[in-house]
This record gives structure tokens, C-alpha cells and sequence, in this order.
């Protein structure tokens, strides 16, 4: 991962200086271990301060949205995903990027590495699949398959969809990758086990809507949670309230989200929200034959309608 | 005031005769992390941690606080009358906090406790409430509290400061509060105050980040305000609650009614100036409508309108809460310090 920098690098600075783009969205450093942050760069002389290493794992599409310049894009194979979501759903055009792909191995997960020591952990760094973890009076080697995010451990599409040119060779894909294991543990539990579970899942939530956040799809002018003429939702700390908020946008994110991980990334908290959008995310693919953002030329399911629809109500 | 040991065999026996007078709160580990919660009959607050996901201001001032209830059934006499809700502010103990988090708490005082206005909410949890501070002797690389007109051994707003030492834990009473919680205790060996001396000036030599704020006060507000750099700063930024919430200094709050058939409530709510919701004005305009705006207002308010109005440092302890848990690593270090040498030719970077 950490060898795509230069060529990241001289691409942007080519695409700055020959004016294809007029910036270039991607990571710097950032000011902590296993955390960057994303950054826009406009002069071909400032390239030097961007980074690619383990620690991308918020999804850069989150900053394309409704952008009118000429932009410079880093993808890994879930951001591109999201790219081509906003372009079917009109939140950019793809004559305005210019996707710099980057086959992924998957991110580090911060809270993971964390559990590996029991003081602060001070410097994580990565040779291959080699991650170096030191924390005070503490030193380990890890191998990165052991300490990546969920969502990357189960990802099936880690090569970018869709790019204007690659940062480096594409990278083999997982197979018999069973996605849906955490899934079918739920959808097995009695509705009263399932209340409580998701009761628990959500007693940490404190609301600050950092998952809603960091999402692509997430883009609305006025989430429904904020809508205040009329107030749809609650603002306490009402569990209801906030069991509506998660639901909702679960379902607001049916047949669009490509478990990129960013929600589950952002929570503070460290709550395993994409438990909500994997399960639309399993039904889409059970019932439409659909992932999310694989091409341009198709509708997403719940905008569009098939005579062979699997679902009665709907003939 | 008086300065105890209190043998860790002792501990529990203690905290058992506490528990007699005070409901008692700590820190407690759940989920992979610690925060505070009320600890039940003989369960001890958990100190193996350097410092809690959320700071002890939900103590006084909860992320949800009903204020008034009101009925709407128009057969009673009393319909539509707001009326106080009946509060227990029977005596409590929060048993290890930070410093840092007394600390905000005197600051956040400024603000609800003034000479033309007592916030009863915020006062009343505030009085019941017995302080006991437990100082750090393993601080964070995102400490920066001795920067931030607070310490790892700081004592402003608490009424006990204990520190670990080995097997024992001394215990400084820093008020009348305090003295009562040590006598309630029953804990009484006396101690030898040098010790927490040595060990405060330790971990004060182990905080390794600072922030620079000696020109904040100086700089003329609008330079700040039309600097160059705020663009830079919010690009990243997603506009969530994080920082808000994580802060043990920010106090902003919304007030919102809840009705449920003919019952009704008035409760406040945290609120956070990340959001676009936080100053949409009823006839649609907002005054903060574009990310920067309001990136700019969080920093603004704790590093500079702070300042000038109440002459008492920044409006930050230092405790790295948001520096941590932002999702794109925004961090209120590098931006204090651009705030503090900012000059108004300067171009952006």
C-alpha cells in the first residue's frame, strides 16, 4: 500500500500542472498513529503532503458531493463504488473526475490495534503485510490480515470499478468470502433476542451522527433527524429516537451502500453499525442480484422496476 | 486542609462507608472502554485507565435533562402550566475523574453560574456533587493540559485529588466537601504531603505536547476570523457531534418539548455547533450555513471570544478527548498554534 504514494504523487502533480484537474482530493498525514486526514491539494507543489498507507479508510467520495470544479479523486475499490453511485444519482459528473484507483488491501481497524496493548499505543507502521505496533515498554509484530477493519477482512471488490489510471497493479480478490456471517447470527434470533441485541449494539450511541457523517450516501440537504418544520424525530437521548435514527438511515442506504466501513470507522463510540446496512445489503443481493455501485449503466433496485420483481406486492 | 493514606486494603471498605451517605459514580470499563456510570453495592470504580470516552460533565450537566413537565388535558385546572420537575439532589460522589475534567467544569461554572443568571440544573448537580479527582501519572501523547492552564496533578474544582501510589493512594482534601467525603470514609493515616509533590512535578515532566496561546488575546478578532486558513482546517471536517460531545468544556444546549398523548415535558439537550441546525433561523436563513463557518465558530469560541470576554485562558483543558476521536483527525493543537502566530499578510498553505 505504502508504495502507491509516488506514483499518487506524480500523477497529482501531472494533473495539477498540465491543468486536467484543478485539485486533487486524498489523505495527509496525520497528527496521531493509524489516523490521516483527508486534504484537498490545488498546487503541484504541495503533492509532497499526501499519503497512502493503511490508515485511508474514510471514503473520499464523502468530499465529491455536488462539487462543480474539475477534481482529482483517490479510489480504492469501495470508493469507487461510491463514485459511481454519485454519478448514477447525480451528485457529481463523471466528466469532472478523474479517479486515480488504488487496488486495496484493506485498512487497519484503530480499535483493534488498541486492544493489543493496555497503555496508549505510540507508532504503528507497515512493511507489507508486517505491522509494527509500540506502545510504552511495549513492541509487536502483527500481521496486517489480523488487525484490518470488518468490512475489509470480508471485501470482495478491493480493485477499483471504475478509474482514469491506476497507482499500482491490480490486487487478487477474496473468495469464498462469506459475507453475511454476523448477518445470519441475527436474522436466526427471536424477535425478542433481536430487540435486546440491538438495544445493547445501540446503548452507547450518543447521536453526534458521525456514521451518518462519513457516509457518501448521506448527502440529503436536511437528514429527516434534523427536518425541524414539522420535527420528525426526538433530539434526547430517547432510546426510541435513536433506534429511529439508525434504522431509518439503514434503510435510506438500501441498495447504495457498498460497505465501504467509513460509519463504523467514524463512531467514537465504536459501534458496529454496518450490522444495518449489511443486512439491506444481504437482501439486495438475495433478492435483485444486485451490489451496489459495479456499474454505470444500471439502475439501483429501489429506483427502478422489473416485471420479474421477486416480490409479490409490487406485480 | 488534610492530606490522608488510604491503604488499597482499605479501599473498598471505605468507598462501602461512602456508599452509605453518597450515591457514588466512576469510571467503569465497558465495551473496550471506560466511562462513568453509577456504581452499584460493593462494585469498585475501575482506575486502570488514562482517561474516560466521555468527560464527568454529564454529571451536572446530562446529554438529556428534563426541566418542566406540563399537562395539556383541558379538564384540569392546571392544564398548560409549566411546573418544575421534582429532582433528587441528595448527596453524590463522582470517585476518578481527571483533573482536567474539574477543571472544565470551573470553566463551563463561568457560564451557568453567573451574577445575573444561575443555571438551577447545572447548580443544584453541581452543589451535591463530591468531586474526587484521581491525577495522572500516565498521561496521553494528546495531553496538553499544562499548556492549557490545567495539570496532570491540578486541583481547580475538585474537592479531593488522590493519587496512586502503589499501595497505597494519597489523599488530598481541597475543600470542606473533600473533608467531609475523607471523615465519611473513615480514612485518617495521616500522610507525608511531599510525596505528592515529587510525584505531580514526574508527571508534569511527562506531558509532551503543548500549545502555544500567549498571542491569542493580542490578535485582533476579525484577522482571525477572515484568516486564510480556516478552509484548509474544515475541508476534512464532516460536521458531526464528536468533538462537541467528547468536550468536557463545550456547554451549548438546546431546548426542545416532548408531548405523549395529554403529557408534556421541556427537557434540554446537548447541542452542537457542528450542525447546520445549531443557528437555522425559523425564516430559513442561517448565519453558519457553509461547513467553514462553523468550523471556524468551534475554535473561534474556545480560543479566542473565550479569551477576551472572560480573561481566564482558553476555553480547553487540554484532555486530547477530541484530538482522539475525531474521524478525520482534526486536531485543535496545530490550529491553536496557527491561531496564536497568525499574522493577517499571511497567505494560506
Amino acid at each position: 500500500m505504502i508504495g502507491y504514494i509516488e506514483k499518487i504523487k506524480q500523477i497529482s502533480e501531472r494533473l495539477l500542472k498540465e491543468g486536467t484537474v484543478e485539485s486533487v482530493v486524498g489523505f495527509r498525514k496525520g497528527s496521531m498513529p493509524m489516523m490521516n486526514e483527508p486534504c484537498i491539494v490545488k498546487r503541484p507543489d504541495k503533492v509532497e503532503a499526501l499519503v497512502w498507507d493503511s490508515n485511508c479508510g474514510i471514503n473520499l467520495t464523502n468530499y465529491l458531493t455536488n462539487r462543480k470544479d474539475k477534481i482529482a479523486v483517490i479510489a480504492k475499490g469501495c470508493d469507487s463504488r461510491n463514485i459511481v453511485t454519485h454519478i448514477i444519482e447525480n451528485k457529481i459528473k463523471r466528466d469532472q473526475l478523474y479517479i486515480i484507483g488504488v487496488p486495496c488491501k484493506g485498512m487497519i481497524d484503530k480499535r483493534k490495534v488498541s486492544g493489543l496493548a493496555e497503555g496508549e499505543i505510540t507508532s504503528v507502521s507497515e512493511d507489507g503485510d508486517a505491522i509494527l505496533v509500540k506502545g510504552n515498554g511495549f513492541e509487536k509484530t502483527v500481521r496486517k490480515s489480523d488487525i484490518l477493519q470488518d468490512n475489509c477482512a470480508i471485501c470482495v471488490h478491493r480493485n477499483p470499478v471504475i478509474y482514469d489510471e491506476l497507482a499500482g497493479d491490480l490486487v487478487e480478490e477474496q473468495k469464498d468470502v462469506n459475507r453475511y456471517e454476523d448477518i445470519e447470527k441475527i436474522e436466526a434470533m427471536a424477535p425478542a433476542e433481536k430487540w435486546a441485541y440491538f438495544e445493547e449494539l445501540l446503548s452507547p450511541c450518543t447521536r453526534c451522527y458521525a456514521c451518518r457523517n462519513a457516509c457518501p450516501l448521506c448527502y440529503c440537504p436536511t437528514c429527516f433527524v434534523d427536518e425541524s418544520k414539522p420535527q420528525w424525530v426526538g433530539k434526547s437521548q430517547n432510546d426510541m429516537d435513536i433506534r429511529t435514527f439508525h434504522f431509518l438511515r439503514a434503510y435510506h442506504c438500501a441498495g447504495r451502500c457498498t460497505d465501504c466501513g467509513a460509519c463504523e470507522r467514524a463512531c467514537p463510540q465504536g459501534i458496529n453499525v454496518r450490522q444495518f446496512t449489511k443486512k439491506l445489503e444481504k437482501d439486495c443481493l438475495e433478492l435483485f442480484g444486485w451490489e451496489a455501485g459495479m456499474t454505470l449503466d444500471e439502475r439501483p433496485p429501489l429506483d427502478t422496476f422489473k416485471a420479474d420483481d421477486p416480490e409479490a406486492f409490487i406485480k | 486542609m488534610k492530606i490522608v493514606k488510604i491503604n488499597k486494603k482499605n479501599w473498598a471498605e471505605g468507598l462501602d462507608s461512602l456508599a452509605g451517605s453518597y450515591s457514588l459514580s466512576g469510571p467503569v470499563k465497558e465495551n473496550g472502554y471506560h466511562n462513568f456510570k453509577k456504581l452499584n453495592k460493593g462494585e469498585l470504580p475501575d482506575f486502570d485507565f488514562l482517561n474516560t470516552k466521555l468527560s464527568s460533565k454529564s454529571f451536572v450537566f446530562p446529554q438529556s435533562e428534563v426541566m418542566l413537565e406540563y399537562s395539556l388535558d383541558e379538564t384540569a385546572d392546571d392544564h398548560h402550566i409549566m411546573k418544575e420537575v421534582k429532582k433528587d439532589y441528595s448527596k453524590r460522589a463522582v470517585v476518578g475523574m481527571r483533573p482536567c475534567d474539574a477543571k472544565a467544569l470551573m470553566l463551563v461554572k463561568m457560564n451557568f453560574d453567573t451574577a445575573d443568571y444561575q443555571d438551577p440544573y447545572w447548580l443544584n448537580a453541581f452543589n451535591a456533587t463530591t468531586f474526587v479527582g484521581l491525577a495522572c501519572d500516565n498521561p496521553e501523547s494528546t495531553c496538553f493540559c499544562t499548556s492549557a492552564g490545567c495539570g496532570p496533578y491540578h486541583e481547580d474544582g475538585l474537592d479531593v485529588l488522590l493519587s496512586d501510589a502503589g499501595d497505597h493512594y494519597i489523599a488530598k482534601a481541597l475543600t470542606q466537601k473533600g473533608e467531609e467525603l475523607l471523615s465519611a470514609a473513615k480514612w485518617q493515616e495521616s500522610a507525608d504531603a511531599s510525596v505528592m509533590d515529587k510525584k505531580k512535578a514526574e508527571a508534569e515532566a511527562q506531558i509532551a505536547s503543548t500549545v502555544k496561546t500567549d498571542q491569542l488575546k493580542k490578535k485582533a478578532t476579525l484577522d482571525l476570523h477572515s484568516a486564510s486558513f480556516w478552509d484548509d482546517i474544515a475541508f476534512a471536517c464532516i460536521n458531526c457531534g464528536t468533538c462537541t460531545y467528547a468536550c468536557p468544556t463545550c456547554w451549548c444546549f438546546d431546548i426542545q418539548d416532548e408531548t405523549k398523548g395529554n403529557k408534556g415535558i421541556r427537557m434540554k439537550n446537548w447541542d452542537t455547533c457542528m450542525s447546520p441546525l445549531f443557528t437555522l433561523h425559523t425564516t430559513g436563513h442561517n448565519p453558519r450555513g457553509d461547513k467553514t463557518q462553523r468550523v471556524r465558530q468551534r475554535f473561534m469560541h474556545k480560543l479566542k471570544y473565550f479569551v477576551d470576554k472572560y480573561d481566564k485562558g482558553i476555553m480547553c483543558v487540554g484532555c486530547g478527548r477530541c484530538i482522539r476521536q475525531c474521524p478525520v483527525n482534526i486536531d485543535i493543537r496545530s490550529i491553536c498554534d496557527k491561531m496564536n502566530r497568525y499574522e493577517p499578510a499571511e497567505q494560506s498553505e
